[in-house]
């Protein structure tokens, strides 16, 4: 580390990963919280939660991941999370066209419902698939740039792109902050201790340095099986 | 092959002279935390009875939200907009409208059985076999279940995919409508080895087809419970709106990943003999422990809007701790129990998901806080609750009552007690009794010893089960009620005993003789009242 501990910041921020059933929601955050990949995931039932942290320029980032399920039936729940959400992951399946026109839906609620700025990653995963291709490479940047979102392709399965996808959300989210003052994102004053429980709340914290730090990098709740 | 003589009596003493003392219920409680359930009790006989969802104007889930105290009203009201407009959120998509074309007419049967030609191009089915009606394979699978709307679309079927039964489905369909037509009702329809079940509820019947061991009460009661489960996914109150607004709806875009949840739901009923018991098994500890289980519960998942909070470890009930005012109902005890048992995903992190417990209130939704406890996934911790913004306060309710249990060695104690199984039979030290089922009404729960010789193979355990159902049955017939049933078949002697405070289903070898049998089950009770505050949890603990 080679900032000094005295002058990291944290900022905490909410993510969302929304796209249709089985395009690898879960498999890319699980190979980036846990650093790995099952064929064995099984769908999604509701939403799942994850926290990651990292250290990036002079902040303790903290993600908190809310991985949606992409069932018909949970469709109903996604402004629970979106609504709240500083940064959304829109995942779909390079070899499924079908998923890709589903991200245009989704953008055109989170644009309808979310008045707060909120970071945009498109993310092509999947990338593996490379002979059953149906969403060109550049259809999707340009889709992409049209939404000022970010945009990587990426495998679960090869742990391609996925490190990348989330070091630039995070960097932007910091951005953000940095940039926007109304935003909605809190600053936290540096004299008062900050209680996490008091504040689920639907900002960006960032909160002064000294503050108990932990050593893990990532945790799930929950265990790791 | 051994004959098989039987006696039916309604007199509790035994002609021998040997008599069974009907003595105070092992198990018993008045202050049972989860709601005391006949055998059947949940199932309504006359099926075209008033939807249910009538006796739930308002619902429980809006009474709870509508408690918050009186400052906070204002709050209130807004939540009640968001639990209403929540329920109306649902969407329903914009259907393409190419399946519009497709619309059962009940009355044209002729024109029904014409669609089957051109199977719809509704979302793949799960489970998609190559089975059809004409397939050996699927012609000989012990119970078939199918579900569809009042207007013959397929919703679900057991084993095959849906779309190539289409004609099977439109045959079914027209029955239940042509004897509605007569303003009857279809039951059920014997035919040589098969039972052919009907349950016929608003916009939904299901249709079970069985040649198993069952009773077509039996089969009536796992269609409720299929019925329930899928009220538990999407609600009444959508399942109205659906049917409302597309009589034709294709429900199987709802229910998409789902159908695992029936289909584990129907694995579990063939041979968990809870769902048969209306009751629930749970886990063997002291109650010094399960009472600090519980503690931790109520000291740290005080919040306001928390319903019940429950533990459950291998389908065995922990601890349930639940707001004063309600209580749960064991079938909706087996609905979470089987959502825990069929959804992996929980393993991979703390969840948070909508949950709808019909017999709690049909009308809308919970929210789930769900979450494993150890390392190797084995407790489960649900927080049920109907304030949907809840979730980080949930969850830091879980961390504290995790640190807890860690410090005073209960997620120790639960793991020791599933590993070391529930108990033998030998424990009992009663000759001849092989195995016993024993429910006690009063707190719906029940108590097994494990399955040991001769019940080892699952063709055995199957057998096992199938005396049950048959001792079950007999017991409970609608026609003709039974208190105590003394059956001497071919490879075991059958008791069954009904009193007012449980139920006792006792298998003993064949050569037991009545005398002996009587003795060894006031042997059993007794030994049964011994170790019921290790079996039963019989107080119950509110927030
Ligand atoms: N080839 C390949 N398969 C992948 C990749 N990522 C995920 N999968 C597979 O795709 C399937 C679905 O993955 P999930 O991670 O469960 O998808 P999901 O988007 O979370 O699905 P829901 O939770 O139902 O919305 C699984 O069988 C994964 O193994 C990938 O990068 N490459
Ligand atoms: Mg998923």
């Amino acid at each position: 580390m080679s900032q000094q501990e005295g002058k990291m910041k944290s900022l905490e921020a909410k993510v969302v990963v929304l796209g249709s059933q089985g395009v690898g929601k879960t498999s890319v955050v699980i190979r980036y919280v846990g650093g790995m990949f099952s064929k064995a995931v099984s769908p999604t039932i509701g939403a799942s939660f994850f926290t990651y942290k990292l250290n990036l320029e002079n902040y303790r980032v903290k993600l908190q991941v809310w991985d949606t399920a992409g069932q018909e039936r949970f469709r109903s729940m996604a402004p629970m999370y979106y609504r709240k959400a500083n940064a959304a992951m829109l995942v779909y399946d390079i070899s499924s066209s079908d998923s890709f026109y589903d991200i245009k839906e989704w953008v055109s609620e989170l644009k309808r419902n979310v008045d707060t700025p909120i970071v945009l990653c498109l993310v092509g995963n999947k990338c593996d698939l490379e002979d059953g291709r149906k969403v060109s490479f550049t259809d999707a940047q340009e889709y992409a740039e049209s939404i000022d979102a970010l945009f990587f392709e990426t495998s679960a399965l090869k742990n391609t792109g996925i490190e990348e996808a989330f070091l630039v959300v995070a960097k932007k989210l910091i951005k953000l902050y940095e940039t926007t003052l109304t935003s909605g994102l809190n600053i936290l004053d540096s004299s008062f201790p900050y209680d996490e429980s008091e504040h689920p709340s639907s900002n960006i914290h960032v909160e002064s340095s000294g503050q108990k730090s932990t050593n893990k990098e990532s945790s799930s709740s929950g265990c790791a099986c | 092959m051994a004959e098989t003589r039987e006696a039916e009596q309604s007199q509790i003493s035994d002609p021998d002279g040997e008599e069974l003392m009907e003595k105070n219920a092992p198990g018993d409680s008045k202050n049972s935390m989860l709601i005391a359930s006949d055998s059947f009790e949940n199932i309504d006989i006359d099926c075209v009875e008033e939807f249910e969802i009538k006796k739930h104007k308002g619902g429980l889930i809006h009474q709870i939200v509508k408690q918050t105290s009186k400052e906070e009203q204002d709050e209130v009201a807004k939540e009640n907009d968001d639990q209403n407009s929540a329920k109306s959120d649902l969407s329903i998509g914009e259907d393409s409208s190419e399946d519009q074309g497709e619309i059962f007419e009940t009355k044209d049967i002729a024109e029904a059985l014409d669609e089957t030609l051109n199977p719809g191009n509704g979302p793949i089915s799960s489970h998609i076999t190559d089975e059809d009606v004409n397939s050996p394979e699927w012609r000989s699978q012990r119970k078939h279940i199918f579900i569809f709307s009042d207007s013959g679309k397929p919703v679900y079927s057991r084993y095959g995919n849906e779309d190539k039964l289409v004609t099977l489905f439109g045959v079914m369909q027209a029955l239940v409508s042509f004897i509605q037509v007569s303003g009857d009702v279809i039951r059920s329809i014997i035919a040589g080895e098969h039972r052919f079940v009907f349950l016929i509820r608003e916009h939904l019947i299901l249709v079970g087809v069985s040649n198993g061991t069952d009773s077509t009460q039996q089969v009536l009661m796992q269609l409720t419970y299929l019925y329930n489960q899928v009220l538990s996914v999407l609600t009444s109150t959508s399942l109205q709106k659906i049917y409302k607004q597309r009589r034709n709806y294709d429900l199987r875009r709802q229910l998409s990943g789902a159908e695992k949840f029936l289909d584990s739901l129907l694995n579990m009923m063939e041979t968990e003999p809870g769902f048969l018991l209306g009751a629930v098994r749970c886990l063997p500890l002291e109650s010094t422990v399960r009472d600090m289980i519980a503690q931790s519960i109520v000291q740290h998942a005080k919040v306001k809007d928390l319903v019940f909070t429950l533990m459950i470890a291998n389908s065995q009930l922990v601890t349930l701790v639940r707001m004063k005012k309600y209580y749960l109902h064991p079938m909706d005890l087996h609905i979470i129990i089987n959502l825990i048992n069929a959804a992996e995903s929980f393993k991979a992190a703390e969840s948070w998901t909508p949950i709808c417990l019909p017999k709690f209130d049909s009308s809308g939704f919970l929210q789930a806080h769900i979450s494993y406890l150890d390392e190797d996934c084995q407790t489960c911790l649900i927080l049920l609750t109907v304030d949907r913004e809840s979730f980080f306060t949930l969850s830091e309710c879980k961390n504290r009552i995790q640190e807890r249990l860690v410090k005073y060695n209960g997620l120790q104690a639960i793991s020791d007690s599933l590993r070391k199984n529930s108990y033998s039979i030998q424990d009992c030290k009663i000759s001849d009794l092989r195995h016993f089922l024993y429910k006690s009404k009063s707190t719906a729960q029940y108590t097994s010893p494990e399955l040991e010789a001769p019940y080892l193979t699952q063709p055995e355990q199957e057998r096992l089960f199938g005396l049950y159902q048959f001792l079950h049955q007999r017991i409970h017939s609608l026609s003709r009620p039974l208190k105590i049933l003394y059956h001497v078949g071919p490879y075991e002697t059958l008791l069954g005993w009904v009193t007012q405070g449980f139920e006792l289903y006792a298998v003993f070898g064949p050569l037991v003789t009545k005398p002996l049998a009587i003795n060894a089950i006031n042997k059993l009770l007794a030994y049964i009242k011994r170790e019921e505050n290790r079996l039963f949890i019989l107080n119950s603990v509110t927030f």
